[in-house]
């Protein structure tokens, strides 16, 4: 019994440390998708706020200066979106895919420049990742039957980040229920008309929102980089901006079900880890792929064939111009 | 005539108002002044410029000159924001609502409280009911906007204005949607606006609408505003020859139909549509050769797709469709060889290609014919003699048949829809609102060419949701509501029985009984 929960314990937590990426990459995917514009750049930038949370934390020694960048990193991709897309009107999804190519160059380019160690960066030393954070009374209910080892093993003893993700989503979800931004941000997706003729900026309004997709995406690198690895690893990002989309299109474009979507993909993701060893008779090295490809087939399996109609923001992918 | 409107104080006056895009001149030196607690008609053809002027008062576009009054101080409308805060409220003809939020977000969008909406939801429920029960525009606030008919939709538009303030209410185009008797609902709200004050300038291409609603009619044409008058004074006879500059047949010159024999015949026709909404329902009817039925109905109803089912566009869940005794496959071109012609409701979606030149949209569908050559090779000069036959055919202006189509006027392109299709010598012509977006002159030429088809013995069956063009064509009129024929009539029947049965009260009471 005892062991059986912590196994469960481990194989959760080790779910929860996944999906903190997935999470707030399909947050930020959620504030620009659902201002009409499609986010397919959410991978690069995800990429390139890794770097720069990396090296900055390197350099300065600091978590928090390595974050400072990742968002600023995260911002700057993000306007280069709008002014395409936004500005200019250009397709998205082009955008996007602009975006995803330079950071995967760029990262890899600059790491080798600065740094010379074939597209990483430097070992971060402790100091300069962020911390794990024990909550108030870990030691003293340890003791306690089952509540004391989820306290202190599930729910207490990860980085400030993945507090930071887990809170973001219903933070998202008072914003886009209960603020002005919020009901703003939901119209200018579905019918940008309507937010124009009621006297507001569609423009402006579809900037902010990239704004606070780059935010959440800048915290996503940062939490790969200088949270859960010591440093940068060319492409470390391996798809989960794509699978983040994937949740959103999943939780049909709202927050929580944003947060149960991206927990699957988590725990798939965990599953197969856990189960990296675990022989098919196929030999193990293809057994190891296997599991490890058994997410992304889920992904698929998922989106294709589970999910009702999901209808996207109306307006979505479609540059706002004032014809009438 | 000035003298005679000048009692009441002008709550807006336009100056001089000059408007071009490139080299096309939309407002032309244009003076309109609207009296405060007045209803205001502007009637136009499609393109004289009345939209552009009304989007120039509402901020979306800034005239290149000219001043705008409101209570006679000169105020800048760079943009909507500005509109609204001098009293200036719009109700578009293609609502500006967001569909899948509800009423009361719709209202609040834009002119919140604050912050965060709780405090906002509050006073604006408070608020609305003020308004509803002022004006009569009762509304469920927590309905969500596309589930409502047409309407109530509209009447949330105006919820909006007024929730802003708007002292002087715009709507452009707002009865297009309407049943007749829902239009006599939003005039009834538009009088009462008026009696407590509030201004409306009704913007309509109907020339009734104008003779009913309105106290002050100004008319454009070609970007220029050419009169000003007391309704009163005028007549739809005259109104007409100032919209077009001479003189236009309103009455459509029709001898009595000769039916022949039934060519066009169907049966229990029914059909789902992409969400697998069944939007055809047990329908059954014939046309004989020489006569035209028409189809009335409020948009939306099942027309579109009844039309397009006929058309062999879109396969139906059961039914037979004969054409001289002989079932015919629903593929659009065995029926168009089997002599089915389609003239489609929406003539930029499937009537044409837009990007390709009139040459080759003159005979697109009916190009695997032999006279356009049997080899992979389409003649050119075949197709290029084709086009212009019906440019001189049919004076489809300009006469270039190398002119991309999207270059041409609504009313030229429905042309070479018509041309097109009729040319071929079809047994059966479907024709789907043959006038949208087309401006008189067109329109007199559509309709005496339908007419004439007719009088060559062609089985025509006509869908249209202007209830005057039903009327006028048609030898039978049948109605359609709730994608079922609820009833039949003849094309001297009252518009209150086709406004109810379009209304779907006759099938009620039928049900009922």
């Amino acid at each position: 019994m005892q062991e059986f929960l912590s196994t469960v314990i481990l194989l959760l937590s080790s779910t929860l440390r996944l999906s903190v990426p997935l999470i707030l990459c399909g947050l930020a995917g959620l504030f620009s998708e659902r201002s009409g514009l499609w986010d397919i750049g959410l991978e690069g930038k995800m990429l390139f706020a890794a770097f720069a949370a990396a090296a900055a934390a390197y350099q300065f020694d600091s978590a928090w200066v390595g974050l400072f960048f990742a968002i600023l990193v995260a911002v700057l991709l993000s306007l280069i979106h709008g002014f395409a897309s936004v500005t200019h009107q250009g397709n998205q999804i082009i955008s996007g895919v602009a975006i995803n190519f330079i950071s995967s160059g760029l990262t890899v380019l600059l790491a080798v420049g600065w740094f010379a160690m074939g597209g990483r960066t430097p070992q971060l030393q402790p100091e300069a990742r962020f911390p794990t954070v024990v909550l108030p009374f870990v030691e003293e209910m340890r003791s306690v039957p089952v509540i004391g080892p989820i306290y202190a093993d599930l729910i207490s003893g990860y980085n400030i980040l993945l507090y930071v993700a887990f809170a973001a989503v219903p933070i998202t979800w008072w914003v886009f229920q209960q603020t002005r931004f919020g009901l703003r941000l939901r119209a200018v997706g579905e019918n940008p008309a309507a937010v124009d003729t009621a006297g507001i900026s569609v423009d402006w309004l579809r900037y902010r929102a990239l704004l606070c997709g780059a935010v959440l995406c800048g915290i996503a690198g940062a939490y790969l980089s200088v949270a859960q690895s010591a440093g940068f690893v060319r492409e470390m990002s391996a798809g989960k901006g794509y699978m983040a989309l994937a949740a959103l299109i999943f939780a049909k474009w709202r927050p929580v079900p944003v947060l149960f979507a991206c927990l699957l993909f988590g725990f798939l993701e965990a599953l197969s880890i856990r189960f990296q060893a675990f022989d098919f008779g196929l030999g193990a090295a293809l057994s190891t792929q296997i599991v490890q490809s058994l997410p992304y087939l889920l992904t698929v399996v998922l989106l294709a064939g589970f999910m009702g109609r999901a209808i996207p923001p109306k307006a979505g992918g479609i540059p706002y111009t004032k014809d009438r | 005539m000035q003298a005679e409107i000048s009692s009441a104080k002008n709550v807006l006056e336009l100056t001089g108002i000059n408007k071009s895009f490139g080299s096309v001149v939309a407002n032309k030196d244009v003076n309109l002044a609207v009296k405060a607690g007045s209803i205001h008609g502007i009637v136009g053809e499609n393109g004289a410029g009345k939209s552009t002027l009304m989007s120039i008062l509402y901020g979306f576009y800034q005239a290149d000159t000219g001043a705008i009054r409101v209570d006679g101080r000169e105020v800048g409308i760079p943009d909507s924001r500005a509109a609204i805060a001098h009293g200036i409220g719009m109700v578009h003809q293609h609502f500006k609502l967001v569909e899948n939020f509800t009423v009361l977000e719709n209202i609040i969008l834009g002119a919140e409280e604050g912050a965060f909406l709780p405090s906002s939801r509050r006073k604006a429920r408070l608020e609305l009911q003020r308004l509803a029960k002022e004006y009569e525009l009762q509304v469920d606030l927590e309905a969500i906007t596309e589930n409502l008919p047409v309407g109530v939709q509209q009447r949330v538009e105006i919820l909006k204005a007024l929730y802003r303030q708007a002292r002087i209410l715009i709507l452009d185009e707002p009865t297009g949607v309407l049943t007749p008797s829902e239009a006599d609902h939003l005039f009834r709200i538009l009088r009462r606006l008026r009696d407590e004050g509030k201004s409306v300038i009704l913007i309509t291409h109907k020339l009734r609408e104008i003779m009913d609603a309105t106290d002050t009619v100004s008319v454009m044409r070609r970007g220029e505003l050419i009169a000003t008058a007391p309704t009163s004074s005028m007549t739809k006879e005259s109104l007409a020859e100032l919209m077009v500059g001479r003189r236009v047949l309103l009455r459509v010159d029709k001898s009595p139909s000769k039916p022949g024999e039934v060519v066009f015949d169907i049966r229990g026709l029914n059909v789902r549509d992409q969400r697998g909404v069944r939007m055809v329902k047990d329908v059954s009817f014939s046309v004989r050769a020489g006569e035209i039925v028409g189809i009335a109905g409020v948009a939306g109803n099942g027309q579109t797709e009844l039309l397009e089912a006929l058309a062999g566009n879109c396969v139906p869940e059961s039914g037979t469709v004969l054409l001289n005794d002989a079932e015919i496959a629903a593929d659009p071109f065995k029926r168009r060889e089997a002599g089915v012609a389609h003239v489609p409701e929406d003539r930029h979606a499937i009537g044409l290609i837009l990007s390709f030149p009139l040459r080759e949209n003159a005979s697109l569908g009916y190009h695997r014919r032999p006279e356009f050559g049997t080899s992979p090779m389409l003649k050119r000069s075949k197709l290029q003699q084709y086009a212009q036959a019906y440019i001189s055919d049919y004076d489809i202006r300009p006469p270039n048949a190398d002119l991309r189509t999207s270059l041409f006027s609504g009313g030229n392109q429905q042309k070479i829809v018509l041309a097109r299709e009729i040319e071929h010598d079809p047994a059966v012509l479907l024709v789907g609102q043959p006038t949208r977006g087309v401006d008189i002159g067109a329109i007199e030429f559509i309709h005496r060419r339908l007419i004439e088809l007719r009088d060559q013995n062609k089985a025509i069956l006509l869908v249209s949701v202007e209830l005057d063009e039903i009327r006028a064509l048609s030898d039978r009129i049948l109605v359609m509501f709730d994608g079922a024929i609820v009833g039949e009539a003849s094309p001297d029947a009252s518009e209150r029985e086709l406004g109810l049965l379009m209304a779907g009260i006759a099938e009620q009471d039928q049900g009922r009984g």
